[in-house]
């Protein structure tokens, strides 16, 4: 069977496993959306976080960003797991004790309503710029698998999450996101062991990647590039240590993961999610690596020196080039095609990092049926993490700014037009971002991460850790966080500025994080302390169960 | 905050003292995981990575290795940890939720 078809076979299977899971447990769910997760075991809910975070940035291009950064891809490994000691250590337990269901009501409730509606404009800012991500992903699945434009992968990709995020509820159902995981963990690991065995004889790609590892800085240096392990390669010193901060930093402050950690049913139990969704997630994580160097040897492999005929006559070099997202052309015109760090001969002209995990086991030769396995992984990913993400767009508007701001007496079906609204909109903006994107997959997913970072993590943390931060200092610490953040990262992409101290879009994030700390500190001093029920509240969090605090000895609420 | 009368009915309190002793043991606990959390990544894998690659293991420069592996292992038994520790201290406490929550659905 062609590649196309086992495309079509695995994705239905698979998304009829999803729906028909969803229903099922829908069916027997007789509580709200919010509580799915409640009954079930920590281990499962664990895999259900590691479905909802692992995207199409960690499935599809994080191992290409990897393959071509080298050892700087590294900051993406470290950034989007690191983050989870954060998460685990700072944020989940706290706010799981505070019991709300969106990281704007706990600015609202811990601040004041102006706070919250600062948050409510940062969590929708940094949602669209993450599903913008999402979509340019299911773009490229779409692209090589049906054989169409990246334009049409994308329209077609809008209106699958679209489907998917309206249909509601079936997201938070949390045994349809560990049968995502389970598809999404499984067609990363196939190839993967498969890969290895073929090149080294031993089928665990984390031991057997050193050897082939050793070969390949040798062969880059050979060709002129610089040594796949050089740590400084594609980034400095500097640059490595502030985008690896700001993703971790980014990560522990992303509004739909947080989410996540309000839905368990004790303290204990969101601390244990933590641990095994990171588990999961560092299952694909240490293997990503592996892929990269196998990906990389195996491209240079099949296309340095080969001959310009031959080539075209290979199934994946055809049909990534029908989508755009793979050149070559025989500059100097002697048959063959040479791979050099100089763009004037260079013949491998665009090699899109984001085609690599998809295009790895057709390169490396596997069955057409682990071809369709890993386009359906992909799809797994990106389509769960996008309906995520419209959900947290969607509840920030209709729950967070109409409701609780602007229109209390709205009804329920008011609220629920308005969440749809803001749905669409927010597909629509994502779609745009996918056809034009501002660079690859990963690279946009991680300008999110600095805008998370920058407004929201000092914010939560300072929150639950100092008693004496207030409203004013919450507001002035986001505003000057996404204020210096945003612009930079603008400027640096389409004003044509230069790096100030030569400082990364992608690593200011953690820098404006601390501006927004300062601020916070700064303005809450000069400034009335928060009331003592406020203060109360802080300590109530502070401590797991049904603890007895504040000055009338109040007992803690559990819900 | 909702009025709920479960302290009459035995359920556990801190008082002051308990209290701050279970916060600064959560910090410091956290302290130091934190601590090995920066060491391993920002510090051994970005700060000192070239200086680490002098050293080999198996065929892999051991500052490469940290980057793409063993920061990730190490986040791992960091959470580990701190699940572990955190559940001891309840205990010592004699916070325990799963009963709190067991009575609550009993009544």
């Amino acid at each position: 069977m062609s590649t196309f078809g086992w495309t079509v076979l695995w994705v239905l299977i698979t998304f009829g496993i999803y729906i028909f899971i969803a229903f099922r447990s829908r069916a027997k769910s007789t509580g709200d959306f919010y509580v799915a997760g409640a009954g079930v075991p920590a281990i499962a809910n664990g895999a259900a976080v590691a479905a909802d975070w692992m995207s199409a940035a960690s499935f599809i291009s994080m191992a290409g960003l990897v393959a071509f950064q080298g050892y700087g891809g590294a900051v993406f490994l470290m950034g989007w797991t690191g983050g989870y000691v954060l998460l685990a250590l700072l944020l989940a337990p706290y706010l799981r004790k505070f019991g709300k269901y969106t990281v704007p009501d706990f600015v609202g409730d811990r601040y004041s309503d102006g706070a919250r509606v600062v948050a409510v404009v940062a969590a929708i800012f940094v949602s669209l710029t993450y599903v913008a991500g999402q979509m340019r992903g299911v773009g490229v699945v779409f692209s090589r698998f049906l054989e169409v434009e990246v334009t049409t992968g994308v329209l077609i990709g809008m209106a699958v999450v679209l489907f998917y995020a309206v249909l509601g509820g079936m997201k938070g159902i949390t045994w349809t996101q560990v049968a995502q995981y389970s598809v999404l963990i499984v067609a990363y690991l196939i190839p993967a062991v498969a890969i290895a065995n073929q090149l080294t004889g031993n089928p665990i790609p984390h031991l057997s990647f050193g050897q082939i590892l050793e070969r390949l800085d040798g062969i880059q240096t050979d060709l002129g590039f610089a040594a796949y392990s050089d740590p400084f390669a594609t980034h400095t010193r500097t640059n490595l240590f502030l985008i690896t901060a700001t993703l971790m930093v980014g990560t522990a402050g992303l509004p739909h993961v947080i989410v996540r950690f309000y839905t368990t049913r004790t303290v204990k139990a969101a601390r244990r999610s933590a641990l095994f969704a990171l588990f999961f997630i560092a299952i694909l994580y240490t293997t990503a690596p592996a892929v990269g160097v196998f990906a990389k040897f195996n491209v240079i492999d099949t296309v340095e020196g080969a001959q310009l005929s031959e080539l075209e006559q290979i199934d994946w070099v055809a049909g990534w080039s029908e989508t755009g997202l793979l050149e070559i052309e025989d500059k100097n015109g002697d048959g063959v095609i040479n791979y050099t760090p100089d763009e004037d001969t260079n013949e491998l002209i665009t090699f899109d990092r984001d085609i690599l995990v998809l295009a790895n086991p057709e390169v490396a030769g596997l069955p057409t049926a682990v071809v369709g396995l890993v386009a359906a992984g992909g799809l797994a990913a990106a389509l769960s993490t996008a309906s995520g993400l419209l959900l947290v767009i969607s509840s920030s508007v209709a729950h967070d700014l109409v409701y609780k701001l602007f229109r209390p007496d709205a009804t329920e079906a008011q609220r629920l037009r308005w969440g749809r609204i803001a749905m669409a909109g927010a597909v629509t903006v994502a779609g745009y971002f996918g056809v034009n994107p501002p660079g690859f997959v990963g690279e946009v997913v991680a300008l999110a991460f600095g805008l998370a970072a920058a407004s929201f993590f000092p914010v939560l943390v300072l929150g639950i850790f100092w008693k004496r931060a207030n409203a004013p200092g919450a507001i002035a610490g986001m505003v000057v966080g996404l204020g210096t953040a945003a612009p930079y990262m603008y400027l640096l992409i389409w004003g044509g500025m230069d790096p100030w101290f030569g400082v990364d879009k992608a690593g200011v994030g953690v820098i404006s994080a601390v501006f927004n700390a300062i601020a916070i500190v700064v303005v809450s001093l000069r400034t009335d302390p928060p009331s003592q029920e406020l203060q109360d509240l802080v300590e109530n969090v502070r401590y797991p169960g049904n603890v007895s605090v504040g000055s009338q000895g109040t007992p803690l609420e559990t819900a | 905050m909702e009025k709920n009368d479960n302290a009459l009915k035995g359920e556990p309190t801190l008082n002051e003292s308990d209290r701050s002793a279970y916060w600064h043991s959560n910090l410091r606990l956290m302290a130091t995981l934190l601590t090995v959390w920066a060491l391993v990544s920002l510090v051994a894998s970005t700060l000192i990575v070239d200086w680490l690659n002098n050293v080999n293991i198996g065929s892999v420069p051991l500052g490469f290795w940290m980057g793409q592996q063993g920061s990730i292992i190490t986040f791992v038994i960091l959470i580990a940890i701190y699940v572990w520790r955190m559940e001891k201290l309840d205990k010592a406490f004699g916070i325990d939720e799963d009963a709190e929550l067991a009575r609550q659905e009993k009544s």
